[in-house]
């Protein structure tokens, strides 16, 4: 059934999903670096500094990733990260080749899918293999201390340095292409803005918006 | 003190001015004379001559062309130094509660013509003295290994500095603490040859010559002496300080940090960065703070034939006696902060690295070089018939040191460097005269050590590695005993003939010898504890946790250490990732600005605006 829609601007990112967004990518820039510094890549800072920065954000990182996750699910927001086929090829057709000819966006945000099919799968990509990888290698690594002294643990900490590097190297990846596709939109900076301020014009239904305008009128901005 | 009666000219020779030679003898025996009180007129007129004999000397070695040649061959090294000795007894004094007033003593009263007169005395109130005295290695020289069952000690070992001491005891137990060892003759029961003095005097003014006189070439060592006061340093005694240890331990291998590379003359009277335990401004400890006694009495914790690499029995609750010399019977194996995240992580590397292997991140500091390689082969040079020194090293504190001995060959020196790492579990194996070896394989190993990092027992050491060219027997491959001291015409000091002098030493020794020696590349290796530097100085991080050569623990392999280590091929594919996520990036931006650029121009030929 085809529903009548209008676009209206709304804030689709709530105050602490914009705060999880940030304050994640800081961690994880912080982290990247320091993380690169204790690995050799480069030494602008000495490494002491850097295990001291990585070990401390870290610790952030996974008290944010603890709230995040609670929050996810009381919220219910967990369900725009699951998997869709449908409309990925679309998606991909867009950036490959649409977008170059000036086609519109196959995907419109909508309250129930703020994230287009690829966007989703490269979230849950992030949520379920990247993260984790990252925060169980990265507990593993840093209590090494308390298990170091049990028979083959010299094979396990190859293992969780090699994940854990293997994941950062991922992760570095999902960032750039992340920050990259950010800049798609109709101009440049236009989803900087919106994860910024929250609030994107999308289709929304007759149905919501009344219940917007009736039960989270603040919600439920004016044209911009 | 003054150690085997160094003749004047060694003390100042390298002093091309007479002049400043003069100022600087003056001084001396002011400084002397104050310090001994009111001399006797007799004293004066012996140091008199000694000055004017100092000053012909001079002449003599004027006469030569280069100033740091100096002709002749004495051993004798001012050693314990009575201007450093007021700090070095106040760090002991400082926790003396003796309940005995020595100088008071009737029985101290003299008079004295001989060490074991004195020896006599001291028994005789002290009467388990002489009884556990004589079970100590500094008494017997000898310790059977727990582990190994290797029967070792000075008596019988042989090191790659003067080799064996074995043999030639007439010169070399001069730092034996017993009166008139010079050959097998020596006996060992006899509690009155125990020299009390040397560990317990504390006036600065005893001294030991060596036990028999050597060659003729020698003799000169000799002269020139102060008569020891025997009442007066028997009055003097005291718990070992500073400077009855340092007489011996800071002279090691025949001249100042010559063997350990961190013991030295700077620990007399060392600063904070220099010992953060001994600075005799601050905590000033002597060196029984550390080497407490292990409980047998006269024995002394700290031995290096069997270290405590990583300690775990030796840490008591406060109040406990201590009866070991490692870092943690006092500081514990969790020494950091625990409640920090540096403390927390730095107390995690205390199981596999010992404390030495951060808190000293130099070798010979304070100015007092060490040797690390000597070269045996050059030896027996002479000028005009003479042997010589050849003093072309200049130490940090400004002395020079000899490169050059015509009874020892070529030396390298170094100061103020980095250690060498490896792990060790604390147990020694020598290579001792009875030991083949495969001189293909050289370097030998004078003693080589087990320790791996599979090994929980183990942990990561500093050690000064010495490099030496010495003899050894090519057809039993052996190491070899030199006859290097005596009064006959077969000592290697004063004959200078190799041939001769292993000949005889082993000979003389009873060892099988095949009558045909070769030089042969070794190394010893000598465990880092001392010289403790301040917190502050501590390695940083980044000293090991470092890529490549700046590492210094580059060279211990067969784990993973981060900052180190990497996987090659993850490293590969991962750098070429980001650098692809670029490139598409790149070339999607190209794409984008072209694309716009073409729909536009379009757009506008369209006619649409
Ligand atoms: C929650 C998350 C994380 C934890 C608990 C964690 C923990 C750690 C720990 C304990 C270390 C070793 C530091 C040391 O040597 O003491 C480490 C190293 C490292 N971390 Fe993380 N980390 C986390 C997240 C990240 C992230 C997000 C990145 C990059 C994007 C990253 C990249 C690295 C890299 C490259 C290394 C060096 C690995 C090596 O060469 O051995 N980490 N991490």
């Amino acid at each position: 059934m085809e529903m009548e829609t209008e676009k209206n601007a709304v804030v689709i990112y709530t105050r602490y999903e914009r705060f999880w967004h940030w304050s994640q990518a800081a961690l994880i820039f912080i982290l990247a670096f320091s993380g690169f510094v204790i690995h050799g890549t480069f030494n602008v800072v000495d490494f002491e500094t850097a295990v001291t920065v990585h070990t401390y954000s870290a610790l952030l990182l996974l008290l944010l990733w603890l709230f995040t996750t609670f929050w996810n699910f009381t919220t219910g927001n967990w369900k725009q990260f699951l998997p869709r086929i449908q409309g990925l090829p679309a998606v991909i057709r867009y950036y490959a080749w649409d977008m170059l000819f000036g086609k519109p966006h196959p995907h419109t945000k909508s309250m129930k899918r703020k994230q287009n099919a690829l966007q989703g799968l490269a979230y849950l990509t992030f949520m379920v293999i990247i993260g984790p990888a990252l925060w169980i290698s990265g507990i593993i690594y840093l209590t090494y201390d308390l298990w170091n002294v049990m028979e083959g643990s010299q094979s396990l900490f190859q293992a969780v340095t090699f994940f854990h590097t293997a994941a950062a190297f991922m992760m570095m990846a999902f960032a750039f292409i992340h920050i990259y596709m950010t800049t798609t939109g109709k101009t440049p900076f236009h989803y900087i803005k919106t994860m910024i301020t929250g609030v994107e014009s999308i289709e929304l239904t007759q149905a919501e918006k009344a219940y917007f305008s009736e039960q989270h009128p603040k919600i439920l901005r004016d044209h911009d | 003190m003054i150690k085997c009666t160094l003749f004047w000219k060694n003390y100042q020779v390298n002093s091309t001015l007479t002049n400043s030679l003069i100022k600087v003898k003056l001084e001396m025996i002011k400084k002397q004379l104050a310090e001994n009180g009111g001399q006797t007129q007799y004293l004066s007129f012996l140091y008199l001559i000694g000055y004017a004999l100092g000053i012909l000397m001079t002449v003599n070695v004027s006469a030569e062309t280069d100033p740091k040649i100096e002709i002749g061959i004495s051993e004798y090294t001012q050693t314990g130094g009575a201007s450093d000795l007021k700090a070095t007894i106040a760090a002991f004094n400082k926790n003396k509660a003796s309940t005995t007033d020595h100088s008071k003593l009737k029985e101290l009263e003299g008079p004295f013509s001989s060490g074991p007169e004195v020896t006599k005395a001291c028994l005789s109130c002290h009467n388990k003295a002489g009884s556990q005295f004589i079970k100590s290695i500094h008494w017997t020289w000898k310790y059977k290994h727990p582990i190994t069952g290797q029967e070792l000690g000075k008596a019988t070992l042989i090191n790659n500095f003067c080799t064996n001491a074995k043999g030639n005891e007439g010169m070399c137990a001069q730092c034996h603490a017993g009166y008139g060892w010079k050959d097998d003759t020596f006996d060992f029961t006899n509690e009155e040859n125990i020299d009390c003095l040397v560990c317990h005097e504390s006036t600065g003014t005893y001294y030991r010559v060596p036990n028999s006189k050597g060659s003729k070439a020698c003799s000169i060592m000799f002269e020139g002496k102060t008569p020891i006061q025997w009442a007066k340093v028997a009055q003097s005694v005291q718990m070992p300080g500073r400077n009855n240890c340092g007489t011996c331990h800071f002279y090691g291998g025949g001249g100042d940090n010559v063997k350990h590379g961190d013991l030295s003359s700077a620990l007399f009277n060392p600063s904070k960065e220099i010992d953060v335990h001994m600075d005799s401004k601050g905590l000033n400890f002597a060196c029984i703070t550390c080497h407490v006694d292990n409980g047998e009495g006269h024995q002394w914790a700290g031995s290096r034939y069997q270290m405590h690499a990583k300690d775990e029995v030796g840490q008591g609750k406060p109040g406990i006696p201590r009866q070991r010399a490692t870092c943690e019977s006092c500081h514990s194996s969790l020494p950091h902060p625990k409640t920090t995240l540096k403390g927390i992580k730095l107390n995690g590397h205390a199981d596999r690295v010992a404390c030495e292997t951060c808190h000293i991140p130099k070798i010979a500091k304070g100015g007092v070089a060490t040797k690390i390689d000597w070269d045996w082969r050059t030896m027996g040079k002479l000028k005009n018939g003479e042997g010589f020194k050849l003093k072309e090293y200049t130490q940090g504190d400004g002395h020079h040191r000899a490169t050059y001995k015509s009874i020892k060959g070529d030396f390298v020196y170094n100061e103020n460097f980095n250690p060498h790492y490896a792990w060790f579990d604390g147990v020694m194996n020598y290579t001792t005269i009875d030991t083949k070896f495969d001189p293909a394989k050289a370097p030998i190993d004078i003693n080589s050590f087990t320790g791996d990092f599979n090994d929980p027992k183990s942990r990561i050491w500093p050690f000064k590695r010495m490099h030496t060219t010495q003899p050894y027997d090519k057809g039993n491959n052996t190491l070899v005993y030199m006859h290097l001291w005596g009064e006959d015409d077969n000592s290697l000091w004063g004959n200078y003939d190799f041939g001769n002098a292993i000949k005889v030493g082993m000979e003389k020794n009873g060892i099988p010898y095949s009558g045909e020696y070769g030089f042969i590349e070794t190394y010893s290796y000598w465990p880092i504890n001392h010289m403790v530097s301040p917190k502050e100085d501590a390695l940083a991080c980044s000293e090991c946790h470092a890529r490549g050569e700046t590492g210094r623990l580059n060279e211990l392999r067969g784990f993973y250490m981060p900052g180190r280590d990497y996987f090659k091929w993850l490293d590969i594919i991962g750098y070429l990732t980001i650098l692809g996520v670029f490139l598409i990036i790149f070339l999607h931006i190209v794409m984008r600005i072209l694309c716009y650029k073409r729909i536009s121009k379009s757009c506008h030929i369209g006619g649409e605006k």
